[in-house]
C-alpha cells in the first residue's frame, strides 16, 4: 500500500511570512491510499503547509509536484480540477445551504455544470444521487434537507470533509478533521473518513493535534516543527521516538 | 423527497399563474369599473419595477452582493429608448428593447468587471460611484439627452403594429400595452427563476455563503460574480426600457442614486431572501410612494417614515413576515433553498451576508 510511487510530493518546500519561515523547506510525499498524520505544535506550519498546496499562498521556494508533474504554479482551481481537494480546520461550509447543496454544488462543480443557467438543479437526478450517496457514505443521509448551520458540529465537520470528497479527489488534505468535537464523537468522524478514504485510494494527509487519533488511523506520521519535518515514520517509531517526545508531545500536553 | 420538493414547484408555479391571471384580468376590472384606471397605471409601474427588483435580486438575494448603482442600467435601458428613434426612425418597440438589452449589456459588462473585484461596502459605493458617472453624462450631455428636462417618448408601435396610430394614449397603456408588459414580465419571471433554480443559482448562492469555500470546490468566484452582474443589468435595462414608453418622458432622475435607492427599497421591503420578495415590494413601494406624493412636497420623508417602519415591523421583509405566519399555521413547509429562518433585522442580514463571504 505504501510502497507506491507518490501521487504527490514536495521538493524543499519553502513559505516565508516577512522573518517568519512557516514552511522551512519541507520535503514532503504521499501515495494512493496512504493516510499520513501531520502534526507539531501550534505555528509549525502545518496549515501554511497545506494552503501552499492547494494553491491558496504561492510558495517563495521549491516545488510540488502532483503525478510526475510540476504543479507548483497552477492556479487553485486548476489544482482542483486536477484531484487536490481540501477540508478547513474551521468549518467552511455554505451555513444557510442544506447539506444536501453543500456537497451537490461541489458535485456539480466537479463535472463542470455550473454554468448551467437553463435547467432546475432539481431536474439533475445523477446529481442528486451522487449527492445523496456521499451524503450517506458520510452517515448524513438523514441531514440531507437540514441547513448545514443547525447540524451538530460533530456533523458539520463530516459534512465539511464530505465537500471535499464530492470533488472525487486523488488527494485530499484535512486539517483538523474532529476539532471541537468530543473525543467520543472522534473516533466515529475518523472511522468514517478512513473507511472512506481507504475505499477509494485516496491518498489522504490529517493535520491532527489528538495523539490517540493519530496513532490510531494512520499508516505513517510526519512530525513538523518551526516549519521544517522533524521526523517521521511509522506511528510507533514516533511514538517512541525521544526528540517528538520532547518537542511536541510535551509541548502539546494540555492544548486541544 | 423528490417528490415532495416536485410538489412544491408545482404549488409555486400554480401560485404565479394565478397571479399572472388575476392581473391579465385587471383591464376587464377596469373596464366595469372596479378598478381606477389610475390604480392600473399604478400597477404598470409596478411591474416595472417588479422586473428591476428581480434583476436586482439577483445579485443582493443569491449573490450576496449589495448594488447601488441599479439605476444606471435602468437609466441605459430607458434613453436607449427615447433616443434611438432619432438615429433609425421609428420602428417597432421590439427593436428598441433589443438595443437597450444590447445597451444595457454593454454598460453592465463595464461596470461588472471592475465593482466584482471588490465585494460588501466596497462593492456598494464602486457602483454607486459608477452610477453617477451615467447620471453626469446624461445631465452633460444635454444636447442628446436633453439635460435635465429630460426626453418625451412617444408611445410605440407593438409586434410591428401602429396601435399608437389609432389609439389614444391611455387607451393604448390600458390596453395592448398593457398585455405586451405582462407578457415579458411573465418571461421575465419565468428566465430568472429558471437562472436562480440551475446549477449556476446554486452556484451564485455558494459564492454568497461562503467564498472561500466556493473557491475550493472549484467555482470561479469572480467570473460568476460578473456574469451574475450582467444578468441583472440587462434585466434592469429591460425595466428601464418599458418604463420609457409607460412614463413617456425620460429625465436623469432614473440614473440618479436615489432611484437606485428606490430599487434596493422594494427588494428589502419585499425580502431580498424570498424569490417573489421583489414582486410583492415593488407593488407595495409604488402604491406607497404616490400616496405619499400626494399629501406633502416631503413626500420622500412620509416615504422614508413609513418603509422604517414597515421595515422595523418586518426585519425579513414582507415576504418574510407572510412565511412566518404561514408556517406557524402549517409548520413544516420550506421556502426558497437560500432563507431558512430570518434573523433579526434586513440591515444585519445584508451585513450577514456581506460579511459571509469571508475575502482571500
Amino acid at each position: 500500500m505504501i510502497s507506491q510511487e507518490p501521487i504527490l510530493y514536495t521538493v524543499d518546500l519553502k513559505k516565508y511570512f516577512g522573518e517568519v519561515r512557516a514552511v522551512d523547506g519541507v520535503s514532503f510525499r504521499i501515495s494512493p491510499g496512504e493516510v499520513v498524520a501531520l502534526i507539531g505544535p501550534n505555528g509549525a506550519g502545518k496549515t501554511t503547509f497545506v494552503n501552499v498546496i492547494t494553491g491558496y499562498f504561492n510558495p517563495d521556494a521549491g516545488k510540488i509536484y502532483y503525478q510526475g508533474k510540476d504543479i507548483t504554479k497552477a492556479s487553485r482551481t486548476k489544482k482542483i480540477r486536477m484531484g487536490i481537494a481540501r477540508s478547513f480546520q474551521l468549518v467552511n461550509l455554505y451555513a444557510e445551504l442544506t447539506a444536501l447543496d453543500n456537497v451537490r454544488i461541489a458535485v456539480l462543480s466537479r463535472l463542470g455544470k455550473t454554468g448551467i443557467f437553463w435547467k432546475p438543479v432539481e431536474r439533475f437526478d445523477d446529481v442528486r444521487n451522487e449527492a445523496l450517496e456521499i451524503l450517506a457514505a458520510f452517515g448524513l443521509e438523514e441531514k440531507a434537507e437540514v441547513p448545514a448551520k443547525a447540524l451538530p458540529q460533530g456533523e458539520r465537520k463530516l459534512l465539511d470533509v464530505a465537500v471535499a470528497f464530492a470533488l472525487r479527489p486523488r488527494v485530499l488534505l484535512l486539517d483538523e478533521p474532529t476539532s471541537g468535537v468530543s473525543s467520543k464523537e472522534k473516533h466515529t468522524i475518523m472511522e468514517r473518513i478512513v473507511s472512506t478514504v481507504r475505499n477509494e485510494k485516496i491518498a489522504t494527509m490529517i493535520i491532527e493535534h489528538d495523539m490517540d487519533i493519530v496513532f490510531g488511523y494512520s499508516d505513517r506520521v510526519v512530525v513538523m516543527y518551526d516549519g521544517k519535518i522533524l521526523a517521521e515514520g511509522k506511528p510507533e517509531e514516533i511514538k517512541q521516538s525521544r526528540e517528538v517526545q520532547e518537542k511536541l508531545l510535551g509541548v502539546t500536553a494540555g492544548a486541544p | 423527497m423528490t417528490s415532495h420538493a416536485s410538489r412544491q414547484v408545482r404549488n409555486k408555479i400554480i401560485g404565479y399563474l394565478i397571479f399572472l391571471l388575476v392581473l391579465a384580468l385587471i383591464p376587464l376590472f377596469t373596464r366595469i369599473g372596479l378598478v381606477t384606471e389610475f390604480v392600473q397605471n399604478l400597477l404598470m409601474y409596478s411591474i416595472i419595477f417588479a422586473i428591476a427588483g428581480l434583476a436586482f435580486n439577483i445579485l443582493l438575494g443569491y449573490s450576496g452582493l449589495l448594488s447601488f448603482g441599479h439605476a444606471a442600467y435602468f437609466a441605459v435601458g430607458a434613453y436607449t429608448v427615447a433616443l434611438a428613434p432619432q438615429f433609425i426612425g421609428n420602428t417597432s418597440f421590439e427593436v428598441l428593447i433589443l438595443l437597450a438589452l444590447v445597451a444595457s449589456a454593454i454598460v453592465s459588462m463595464a461596470f461588472g468587471y471592475i465593482a466584482v473585484r471588490l465585494t460588501r461596502i466596497f462593492f456598494a459605493i464602486m457602483t454607486l460611484a459608477l452610477t453617477q458617472l451615467v447620471w453626469a453624462l446624461i445631465l452633460k450631455l444635454y444636447w442628446y439627452t436633453g439635460g435635465s428636462d429630460g426626453v418625451n417618448v412617444r408611445a410605440k408601435p407593438l409586434l410591428g403594429i401602429p396601435f399608437n396610430e389609432f389609439m389614444s394614449r391611455p387607451e393604448y397603456l390600458n390596453t395592448v400595452f398593457y398585455y405586451y408588459l405582462l407578457g415579458i414580465f411573465a418571461i421575465s419571471l419565468f428566465i430568472i427563476w429558471l437562472i436562480v433554480n440551475s446549477p449556476f443559482g446554486r452556484a451564485l448562492l455558494a459564492t454568497r455563503e461562503n467564498e472561500t469555500r466556493a473557491e475550493f470546490v472549484g467555482i470561479r468566484v469572480r467570473l460568476y460574480r460578473w456574469y451574475a452582474f450582467i444578468i441583472s443589468g440587462v434585466f434592469t435595462g429591460l425595466a428601464g426600457a418599458l418604463f420609457a414608453v409607460l412614463n413617456g418622458h425620460v429625465t436623469p432622475e432614473q440614473a440618479d442614486w436615489i432611484f437606485s435607492g428606490d430599487i434596493v427599497f422594494v427588494a428589502v421591503l419585499g425580502g431580498f431572501r424570498f424569490f417573489e420578495g421583489p414582486i410583492l415590494g415593488s407593488i407595495i413601494f409604488t402604491f406607497v410612494r404616490q400616496y405619499a406624493m400626494g399629501y406633502a412636497i416631503f413626500w420622500r420623508l412620509i416615504l422614508g417614515s413609513v418603509l422604517i417602519v414597515l421595515i422595523l415591523a418586518f426585519p425579513s421583509g414582507i415576504m418574510g413576515a407572510l412565511n412566518s405566519i404561514a408556517n406557524r399555521i402549517r409548520a413544516g413547509s420550506r421556502v426558497l433553498p437560500a432563507a431558512t429562518t430570518p434573523t433579526p433585522t434586513a440591515i444585519t442580514d445584508i451585513k450577514h451576508h456581506q460579511d459571509g463571504g469571508r475575502e482571500k
